[in-house]
């Protein structure tokens, strides 16, 4: 598939009282934007288990939008930064099993944002554009084994995989 | 009937810890023998693969099964063990969720390859690598060849019953080994298939004995870092990042009790569909922190947030493997 060809898949989580209102007024007002978001609504970005991003992404999307009231908003008065704190944490773990961080991208937007939610959609699924496709595990399906050729022409070491004695 | 039931072990990729387990239930291994005949089990006595593959299908009562699938002699001892076996248990960490070996699965296979044979603390100086096969006058010999991840046991073949713990503990292993006797006489029943036994059903927090208080942590540190450390205060409340909220009860919280943070060898607890994730949920609760650069500082106190979230249980999480490992 060609990169300009490219279509993102991309998970978005709302919170019922800010975000996902933002979002409605950007339907009512028939704001324009990617249509590549498949919302979710919670009622509240604390609710957002990082198990819902991790089987976003190993189910085959390519990104995922977290979305809440601003900082100080919280309908639950502080479960937004939790959400927060979840979501940088999330980021360095993702980092470690070589995913860009970028894919995962947290959004503020209050119920009178809408035209803040579709810009901010659109920029994020610019952002995936470029990065492509994720296609989680799906070469783990073809050749179970390395192959023995392979295996024995195996690559020479390189200098930075030595540590210094 | 006087033949008596059919046991056997089996290792694949796993390091030996949980035969040592079994052989810690002391004088329980004595029931073992006397109800049970033991048809083949490599680490305690000689049998070769042909002997399993005359046996008939479904004639071994109970198969422990420990280490994950590395390459393709474990797969097809695997399958084999699932077509000889009436029940199949999925025995340990690693087996059941990959474990340390799982960690391997961070990278792909030729720099594992590299890392065993060609670093510089192995002095290789001819370069000479394995090689999977090779002629001799007799004919063609392989090796096993790995495969491009670790797969735990359950990704390969049906699996009946899930044993966690590196290793499972001894007294849960005497606990199994006890209800299975039962089962055999006729006195229990045994529990449906898919059930995790000879373990709890809630986390190592609470089996934990210290004491708990609203947390409120400004910085992780390691254990080595802080001193004393307190013996009756939660380990994660003095900053220390302990596995414990996600990780399955069943060990009676022995690192811990010891003075040491849970690192999470029981696996996840009941209902967590993923280990890391739910530990990430439980560390960022504690963080005592609202601004994006305090939390940041404050993370940097985890220096491995992958290792550390999935010690045991990389290879089985939702994403199984990082993306150099799958990919090339």
């Amino acid at each position: 598939m060609e990169n300009n060809h490219f279509e993102p898949t991309i998970i978005g989580f709302t919170c019922n009282w800010c975000s996902y209102r933002a979002a409605d007024l950007a339907g009512t007002a028939r704001m324009k934007y990617a249509p590549n978001v498949r919302l979710i609504r919670m009622m509240c970005s604390g609710r957002l288990d990082p198990t819902f991003v991790l089987r976003a992404l190993s189910g085959g999307a390519d990104g995922v939008m977290i979305t809440g009231c601003h900082p100080g908003e919280c309908h639950y008065m502080e479960q937004n930064y939790k959400a927060l704190r979840r979501f940088l944490l999330l980021r360095r773990v993702l980092n470690g099993m070589g995913i860009e961080p970028e894919r995962v991208k947290l959004v503020w937007a209050s119920a009178a944002e809408g035209a803040r939610f579709a810009s901010e959609t659109t920029l994020f699924v610019e952002e995936i554009r470029k990065l492509g496709p994720l296609n989680w595990g799906k070469s783990d399906s073809e050749p179970k084994t390395v192959d023995r050729e392979e295996l024995s022409t195996v690559h020479r070491p390189s200098s930075e995989l030595e540590v210094p004695a | 009937m006087t033949a008596k039931p059919k046991f056997a072990m089996y290792w694949a990729a796993s390091c030996g810890g949980c035969e040592i387990a079994v052989l810690n239930t002391h004088e329980k291994i004595l029931d073992v023998d006397a109800n049970f005949e033991v048809v083949f089990w490599p680490v305690a006595m000689d049998a070769k693969y042909q002997d399993v593959e005359d046996m008939e299908d479904g004639s071994i009562l109970l198969t422990l099964f420990n280490g994950g699938i590395r390459n393709d002699e474990n797969e097809r001892l695997a399958q084999l063990l699932r077509k000889k076996s009436k029940i199949l248990v999925s025995f340990g960490s690693c087996a059941t969720e990959g474990c340390i070996p799982g960690l391997a699965n961070l990278s792909p296979v030729g720099e594992i390859v590299n890392t065993a044979f060609n670093t510089i603390t192995t002095d290789n100086p001819h370069e000479i690598y394995p090689r999977t096969s090779y002629d001799v006058p007799e004919g063609e010999l392989h090796i096993p060849t790995l495969s491009k991840i670790l797969r735990p046991l359950d990704q390969v073949v049906d699996v009946d019953y899930y044993m966690p713990g590196c290793p499972p503990e001894s007294h849960q292993i005497a606990a199994v080994i006890d209800l299975v006797i039962k089962v055999i006489h006729g006195e229990a029943e045994l529990p449906p298939k898919g059930t995790v036994i000879g373990a709890g059903h809630s986390t190592v927090c609470d089996e934990c004995p210290r004491a708990r208080n609203v947390k409120m942590i400004k910085a992780f540190k390691r254990i080595q870092d802080i001193a004393p450390v307190d013996p009756t205060l939660c380990i994660l409340e003095q900053g220390v990042p302990c596995n414990g909220p996600a990780t399955r009860s069943g060990c009676n919280a022995r690192c811990p009790q010891a003075g040491a943070q849970c690192i999470g060898c029981y696996g996840p607890a009941e209902g967590v569909m993923d280990y890391g994730a739910r530990l990430i949920t439980a560390f960022s609760s504690v963080i005592d922190a609202n601004e994006p650069d305090e939390i940041e500082k404050i993370l940097d106190g985890i220096p491995d947030p992958t290792g550390q979230m999935y010690r045991f249980n990389l290879a089985g999480s939702l994403l199984k493997a990082a993306k150099p490992a799958w990919q090339k």
